[in-house]
């Protein structure tokens, strides 16, 4: 029998899966009712998720485990404007001064809009080297997911969790089921890593990976920039995962080497021996295992209010009647009707009022690259509110080093500070009532970006493409 | 933690599957700490945009308004990890959700705040609805937690589905956290092997206290 506190073992005997080897070394012992207590490596905060958390330690007289292995940061209700400071957005100020205010009386290292180091919480953990390849990484925030492009085991937690962690540097979690989703094939022109997720979300649907850690595998994969990975991993939650990764390889060494956080000299040495082991065994099971071949996906855009509402840039609107569930065409029927377009009608053509460039899924350097690339030496159309808001201060910085800023200017782009600000409306960057936005970002529901906001999910290029032609484009046709 | 053992109350159905957390508590009920979150509970369907009740929306309708479990289709709180979902239900006065599953953020919050999340089997859901639908003057269910309980207006009692340590945590109230620190020090032994073990892991260690 095995021991009561002994880490689960894998399905196929001893090959085991990347998830499995990491999720095993990171964990103190199984408890009665059956979930894993798991050891956190680092803790990132926030300030919309974790006010309550410590006021509540406080009520309850407990300290903070380990201030060394926490970082907080500033950055759902940061004003947005060009030269903001931690006032600008009034409505923000009593949550960032919270977070301020907590992460000095606990000596929680803290990267505030002041900070050349602050962004997004899943922009900055890999960006400094606080992620790392094999670590167990937790954030009050469902994205936190984002880091398994590293090889890490990113876990987004609700506040009490926080607390939890805080308190005991540790999570007592259902250990997540296996599944791989294998992509192989070329992709063609203009699909990106956003296009790959999006498609697996309209393939599988947003409950495919309820209750798994996914592991994304294959040719495609391997081909995949370090960015481009922390793309596709940060929409895992929106296919109903609790995280997923992309095993680490030479490309996640060369990204991690000499990040501000990271290990160096002898100790990245040691660590890169033991990040080469981090991969599946090659009989290892997964309870779920699937495919998409890359050769067949096209560049996607959303048409609906949920990440699985999506299609190729070259299609039409479905008809509800073509869903044989119910429920789903019933929700279809509604989406459309909310986003205010016709069953049939194409997707290429749809006007648009605004064009988001941001969040934490596609605010990346190589995000606001390909951006750049489409508005150079254009124009956004008329009528059209277009902006480019970077995932965090240090990517703005090394863009405006590379002079993407002047290209956005000139093209009539709002070039902005780093936070989450359209993603979420929680700050001052809302789409108005009624208003259709297409948006690098990861969520489309109802009201996201405002009440009664319209939302198109598309890669950083296309969304480019609309705010010059005013319409959603097929970035194929764009010469 | 107050303990849950048995909830008698009016039961209000949305019959729509993904409800996610977005529309639970939708973002402007995020911008302050203390704000009325039980006001909030599903804000974008329940108000007009200049904030006046929409009398076509369940929670608005006696006697749902004052209701203390909610039915609601699969997958209900999907999406974040926005524990206030939990909250704006708890405060609203809502202290169970039945539904055929749950999104896994969502169900552990919801635990952890001594909310019950009851699984109940799709053809129990349908039964639920119907039951409610007619006994429009008293559409009351009663949950036992203890027997895995829920009782339709007409007395016909179904199986809820709730796993054995979540449901005695629950009925005795108990805080999580209180249960981990008495394992402080195994977590101490744990850390300690691992530093030596994986020293490039946490470099903070070694310059603790200079950290901040
Ligand atoms: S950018 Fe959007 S999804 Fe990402 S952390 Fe911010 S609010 Fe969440």
């Amino acid at each position: 029998m095995m021991p009561e506190n002994a880490p689960v073992q894998s399905t196929s005997g001893t090959a085991l899966t990347v998830f499995e080897k990491i999720w095993n070394a990171h964990h103190v012992r199984r408890l009665d009712d059956g979930r894993d207590l798991v050891f956190v490596d680092r803790h990132v905060l926030q300030e919309t998720t974790s006010a309550q958390a410590f006021e509540r330690l406080a009520r309850a007289g407990r300290a903070v485990r380990h201030p060394e292995l926490t970082v907080a940061t500033q950055d759902h209700v940061v004003s947005t404007a060009p030269g903001r400071n931690e006032h600008s957005n009034p409505a923000g100020r009593e949550l960032l001064s919270l977070m301020r205010a907590n992460a000095h009386a606990h000596r929680i290292r803290h990267f505030g809009v002041d900070d050349p180091r602050q962004g997004i919480v899943h922009v900055i953990a890999p960006e400094l080297g606080l992620a790392l390849p094999g670590c167990l990484l937790v954030c009050g925030d469902s994205h936190t997911s984002t880091v398994g492009g590293l090889g890490a085991l990113g876990i987004g937690v609700g506040t009490s969790e926080v607390e939890h962690v805080l308190a005991t540097q540790t999570l007592a979690l259902n250990r997540p089921r296996t599944m791989r989703i294998t992509f192989e094939g070329h992709c063609g022109a203009g699909v990106t890593a956003k296009d790959l997720i999006l498609r697996t979300a309209g393939t599988f649907g947003i409950a495919a990976a309820q209750g798994c850690a996914i592991e994304y595998a294959g040719s495609a994969i391997r081909a995949l920039p370090v960015e481009a990975r922390l793309t596709l991993c940060n929409m895992s939650i929106e296919i109903g995962a609790r995280l997923g990764l992309v095993a680490p390889d030479d490309r996640t060494f060369a990204y991690v080497q000499d990040r501000e956080m990271a290990p160096s000299g002898a100790a990245f040495a040691q660590a890169m021996a033991e990040w080469r082991q981090l991969r599946s065994d090659p009989d290892a099971v997964f309870e779920r295992d699937v495919a998409i071949d890359c050769s067949l996906v096209a560049p996607q855009v959303t048409w609906g209010t949920s990440p699985q509402d999506v299609a190729g840039v070259d299609e039409r609107v479905p008809d509800p009647a073509g869903f044989s569930d119910a429920k789903r065409r019933d929700l279809a029927a509604a989406a459309i009707a909310y986003m205010g377009l016709e069953p049939g009608m194409p997707l290429a053509g749809i006007p648009i009022d605004i064009a988001f460039i941001g969040s934490c899924t596609n605010a990346r350097l190589s995000d606001l690259e390909a951006a750049a690339t489409v508005a150079r030496g254009r124009r956004v159309a008329p009528g059209v509110r277009a902006l480019v808001v970077p995932g965090s201060t240090p990517v703005r910085l090394a863009a405006e080093a590379k002079g993407l800023h002047h290209i956005f200017h000139d093209a009539g782009f709002e070039w902005r500070d780093a936070g989450c600000s359209m993603c979420v409306s929680i700050n001052e960057d809302i789409v108005p009532p009624g208003a259709r936005c297409i948006a690098t970002s990861n969520r489309n529901f109802e009201n996201r970006q405002g009440p009664r906001s319209r939302t198109h999910l598309a890669s950083p290029a296309m969304v480019a493409a609309a705010a010059v032609t005013g319409c959603v484009t097929d970035i194929r046709r764009m010469t | 933690m107050t303990p849950f053992t048995e909830l008698e109350g009016v039961m209000a159905v949305m019959p729509v599957a993904n409800i996610n957390t977005d529309a639970i508590i939708p973002s402007p009920w995020l911008r302050f700490a203390n704000a009325d979150l039980g006001k909030g509970l599903f804000g974008s369907q329940r108000y007009t945009e200049d904030g006046r009740e929409r009398p076509d929306f369940i929670l608005n309708q006696p006697p749902f308004r004052s209701a203390k479990i909610l039915l609601a289709d699969e997958n209900f709180g999907c999406g974040s990890s926005r524990e206030a979902a939990v909250w704006a239900l708890e405060q609203f006065g809502i202290r169970c959700v039945l539904a055929p599953s749950f999104g896994d953020i969502f169900y552990e919050n919801a635990f952890r705040n001594g909310v019950l999340a009851g699984r109940i089997d799709a053809a129990t859901f349908e039964r639920l609805r119907e039951a409610v639908r007619r006994h429009p003057d008293r559409p009351v269910v009663r949950v036992d937690l203890a027997a895995r309980s829920v009782t339709a207006p007409d007395r016909t009692s179904y199986v809820l589905h709730v796993p054995a340590a979540r449901a005695e945590a629950l009925l005795r109230g108990e805080d999580e956290i209180a249960a981990t620190l008495a394992l402080e020090a195994e977590i101490a032994a744990y850390y300690a092997a691992v530093q030596v073990a994986r020293p490039w892991l946490y470099p903070a260690a070694a310059s603790r206290g200079d950290t901040v």
